[in-house]
């Protein structure tokens, strides 16, 4: 895991030694990109729509939705674009029926058991491949499960959960090096816990607040936006976004305030951030409301 | 890593347990009870400790077969001992089945009722025993929400045991099967056949359990049990064996003592690898090409350009495995060769090391055999003392090992990259692939994986010449077969046929159909194979011949069924044993396998959700996303045999 995204960080930075180019075809247009790229780099470059859910572009692709499956030449089963590293002559198709029938397939499977309400995109994802979650009947077995509220800075809320393993990669080697989580269990009983589903409280977490930032679903969400929500009072439109820099400590990370109604709700970093790659510590992430206590009149 | 361990501390016989296997503790840092002066001063760990992630499965293996269950000061010990995060150790004790993170009697049996027990009685088996004993709970057991079902007693008591279901126990000869487990400082592991309901509460119920329950298998004692292979009190255990023509794979089975290095080479032991020095690795790997071998576990690759692809490694740690994790319902095939003939795979694992250069090999074998895991470390144990393993096998100045590793209920560890997931230490889900295990694979090394049936096809063919196997036969499937034949025949057991004999000669050998006398369908292949019926008995038994009808010769399965079976309760079965097997890591698997399992119950139970015809539409879309999408051969077959069911035994509520 960690190789892999060492390769990723140096992917995104300038390197002494330039990479050889691999050229391959996407739906019939001819495109290259460097050694080591994915097909989905590919799709980008040439500006293609490829759905992701569990990929993100700071960790290592887990390549577990399955819904960036893309039809490669000569490959018996479709091939997850996330991870898939190109290689040359590759011909590769985007989309057609099969590749549009096993994402409406992951989609629906997901709808049917996953709350995806809160999912930024993917409801529209839902729309897009005409997927309908109802079609498995209202007993369909689902993740359903009570919240977690078990700490002061955040709540995280399983039944939104659709097991992309971020939270557990920023928790582990990728960002964080805590392991406070993992994948317990299996099959579709298969989720994220802590050893013996000890509250968080007891468990390693260091509440650094990574898993919430890569988050996909809401399902880990922090207090004040999880308090506002249940207010009916979050309300991104009104939100604007203003960089600075973390007070804390001398590393200096850049924090992004969002800001709603005069008040800061949430902070964050930047995923492109060189010095952070989206990262903030306890501090940065939750340690804000002073700047907006007032004095009692 | 800085870790953070919960407040819990191991008993004396936990401790004891894990030192066992892992040896005492160096220090406090890693799990020492008593602090040292030493130990305040410096710190010990990164990554030499860090790399004894391999022996976590064993050491919580070592928890359940002392205590029965893992607690949580047990699982902390385990933890610390070998520097492992809390909740990653957490996900793998939960990944495996027949490790249990709640509390247990020692005495757990695991009772199968998987489809060729199904055939023999096993329903109604774990009918009886549902309604008159109390179940062992497993991870996550909700009573009320799970298997079995809501008004059942759930009491933990050590004056009685429990019992579970379990899926195929690779003992479908001797169905309906039982894997009995007493858990203590000598835990006793028996693999029963020919269950009963009488039996099996004997087995769990009150009081001391009777000898004559357990007799019929193996003694705790390594030497002893392998001695005793062959006599009579190992009746029911020993499989019944034949074949078509010359046995090459089978040939020692029951004629040799399993226990004795020397009766191994009285039957022509050990001279394939004399041969394979005076060939030399290259010569050894063209034979494995001239006798066109393809791997027996179902996949069918070739065996000599895999052994070529990792001995081309720039790579020089490179690892041999030899996959025993058989769990393909209705496979034993791997079990009888490991039991009966264990040194066969011990020369073989040999051969393949030189040929490729590896210098560690493994034997994985799936938890649920005992007996096969006690021969094959004694085996090994035999043959190390022999000079025949180790730092200079047969003067030759070659180095090579082997390791024993057991599964621990786990179906897809016998996919390739999970199995060296398991083996890492980690959760046994499939990697992405490429890269191929012959590039990256143990360790991220270059490995090779191949079958028991496989291995034991090398010695043969290394010994009489590729040339002479590929004689046997058809063109394109060369070479003798193993088949796992069991449900409604006459003599369940493992025959070895030429490739090209047909289904009938086959279901002929194995004393014809029994039970009712008319075969309503055989499953061919697996789980992941498919249904054939009368009318193919015909078809011959080659990787064209089944291909060209919508078949697989898969792990070489034939479970027959009489006309008394309902079809419709094996196929929910089989859905089932998709469902609680997926790993849970790709979404294609994970729901597709569980929504799979809920369209056939509404279909087959008469409640469709509109119409059959629109469950049959929903299943072929879920068969196709699952076949297209997954990442492994589990979810990729696991339409395969409901697909099968319904496009050739019409399979309807009707």
């Amino acid at each position: 895991m960690s190789s892999a995204h060492q390769q990723l960080v140096r992917l995104s930075r300038p390197s002494s030694k330039p990479k050889a180019m691999v050229e391959i075809s996407v739906d019939g247009e001819a495109v290259s990109v460097p050694e080591g790229s994915t097909i989905l780099d590919a799709c980008k470059k040439l500006g293609k729509d490829i759905p992701t859910l569990c990929w993100h572009q700071t960790l290592t692709p887990a390549n577990v939705c399955r819904v960036c499956m893309v039809e490669l030449e000569g490959a018996r089963t479709l091939v997850p674009s996330c991870s898939r590293e190109v290689e040359p002559g590759m011909k590769v198709k985007t989309r057609n029926e099969r590749v549009d029938l096993t994402r409406r397939l992951v989609l629906e499977m997901l709808g049917s058991s996953v709350d995806l309400s809160i999912s930024p995109g993917t409801p529209e994802m839902i729309a897009e491949y005409d997927a309908r979650p109802e079609r498995f009947g209202p007993d369909a077995a689902n993740v359903a499960r009570p919240v977690k509220d078990d700490n002061a800075l955040y709540v995280r809320d399983y039944s939104k959960c659709i097991l992309c393993y971020r939270c557990v990669q920023a928790c582990g080697d990728d960002h964080q090096n805590t392991f406070a989580i993992a994948v317990a269990g299996r099959g579709f009983d298969a989720h994220i816990s802590t050893e013996f589903d000890t509250p968080l409280p007891n468990s390693a977490c260091v509440y650094c607040g990574n898993c919430i930032a890569v988050c996909p679903t809401g399902a880990l969400i922090a207090r004040r936006e999880w308090q506002m929500r249940g207010d009916n009072t979050w309300d991104e439109s009104k939100q604007t976004t203003t960089d600075t820099i973390c007070p804390y400590c001398g590393v200096g990370c850049t924090l992004t305030l969002h800001v709603q109604d005069g008040e800061i709700v949430k902070a964050t970093s930047p995923f492109g951030n060189d010095v952070t790659l989206g990262n903030l510590c306890i501090k940065g992430r939750f340690g804000w409301q002073h700047v907006q206590n007032r004095e009692a009149d | 890593m800085d870790l953070k361990f919960l407040d819990a501390e191991p008993t004396a016989e936990e401790r004891a347990a894990v030192d066992a296997r892992l040896g005492p503790p160096d220090s406090a840092w890693d799990g020492a009870a008593e602090r040292s002066a030493r130990d305040l001063h410096v710190a010990i760990g990164g990554k030499k400790q860090r790399d004894r992630r391999h022996l976590l499965l064993p050491a919580l293996q070592a928890l359940q077969g002392r205590v029965g269950w893992i607690s949580e000061g047990g699982f902390n010990y385990v933890c610390k001992r070998l520097t492992v995060p809390p909740a990653e150790a957490w996900g793998v004790a939960t990944f495996y089945m027949m490790l249990s993170t709640m509390p247990r009697p020692r005495r757990v049996l695991h009772v199968c009722d998987d489809i060729a027990c199904r055939a023999r009685g096993a329903s109604d088996l774990c009918d009886v025993l549902r309604r008159e004993h109390s179940p062992a709970l497993h991870h996550g057991f909700v009573p009320g929400r799970d298997d079995p079902p809501q008004g059942t007693k759930v009491e933990i008591s050590q004056a009685h045991g429990a019992w579970t279901t379990a899926p195929c126990l690779g003992m479908c000869d001797v169905a309906p099967a039982a894997l009995y487990v007493d858990a203590g400082a000598e835990p006793v592991e028996r693999s029963l056949g020919g269950m009963t309901a009488d039996r099996a509460l004997r087995l769990i119920g009150g009081g001391a359990v009777p000898r004559d329950t357990l007799e019929n298998i193996e003694r705790a004692d390594p030497g002893k049990a392998a001695a005793s292979a062959n006599q009579a009190d190992d009746a029911p255990l020993m499989p019944f064996v034949g074949g078509l023509g010359e046995l090459r794979l089978l040939k020692r089975v029951g004629v040799v003592d399993p226990a004795s290095l020397e009766s191994y080479r009285m039957h022509g032991g050990y001279k394939a690898l004399e041969k394979a020095f005076a060939l030399g690795p290259e010569g050894v790997i063209r034979e494995l090409n001239e006798a066109r071998l393809v791997g027996r576990g179902g996949a069918a690759f070739p065996t000599g350009r895999k052994w070529d692809m990792v001995r081309a490694q720039p790579e020089k740690t490179r690892y041999i495995i030899c996959n025993a994790d058989e769990s393909e319902p209705g496979t034993f095939k791997d079990r009888v060769i490991l039991t009966a003939d264990p040194f066969a795979i011990v020369e073989a694992l040999t051969i393949g090391a030189y040929a490729t250069g590896a210098r560690k090999g493994y034997v994985y074998i799936r938890g649920e055999y005992p007996l096969g895991a006690t021969r094959i470390q004694y085996a090994i144990d035999e043959a190390r003392r022999a000079g025949l393993l180790g730092s200079d096998v047969m003067g030759r100045n070659f180095s090579f090992d082997i390791e024993v590793r057991r599964g621990a209920g786990a179906y897809i560890c016998g996919e390739e990259t999970a199995l060296f997931e398991s083996i890492e230490g980690k959760r046994g889900e499939p990697r992405n692939k490429p890269p191929f295990p012959t590039e990256k694979g143990l360790f991220g090394k270059p490995t090779i994986v191949n079958n028991v049936e496989t291995l034991a096809n090398v010695l043969p063919i290394v010994l009489n010449g590729g040339a002479a196997a590929a004689k046997i036969g058809t063109p394109k499937s060369t070479g003798t077969r193993l088949f796992c034949v069991s449900g409604h025949v006459g003599r369940p057991g493992v025959y070895e046929i030429p490739m090209g004999a047909t289904l009938g000669e086959l279901i002929e050998l194995a004393g014809g159909v029994a039970g009712s006398g008319k075969l309503q369908a055989a499953l061919l292949g697996g789980a992941a194979g498919g249904f054939v019926q009368a009318a193919d008995m015909n078809l011959r038994l080659t990787h064209e011949d089944t291909a060209a009808v919508g078949a697989t010769l898969g792990s070489g399965v034939v479970v027959a069924f009489d006309d008394t079976v309902d079809m419709k309760d094996i196929v929910l079965r089989i859905a089932r044993f998709f469902r609680d097997e997926s790993c849970g890591q790709c979404v294609p698997c994970r729901v597709g396998t569980m929504r799979q399992y809920e369209a056939l119950s509404r279909m087959l139970g008469r409640e469709p959700l509109g119409s059959t015809d629109q469950e049959l539409g929903l299943l072929h879309e879920l068969g196709t996303a699952m076949r297209d999408g997954s990442i492994c051969g589990l979810g990729q077959t696991a339409y395969s045999a409901v697909e099968s069911a319904i496009k050739r035994l019409g399979l309807s509520p009707t």
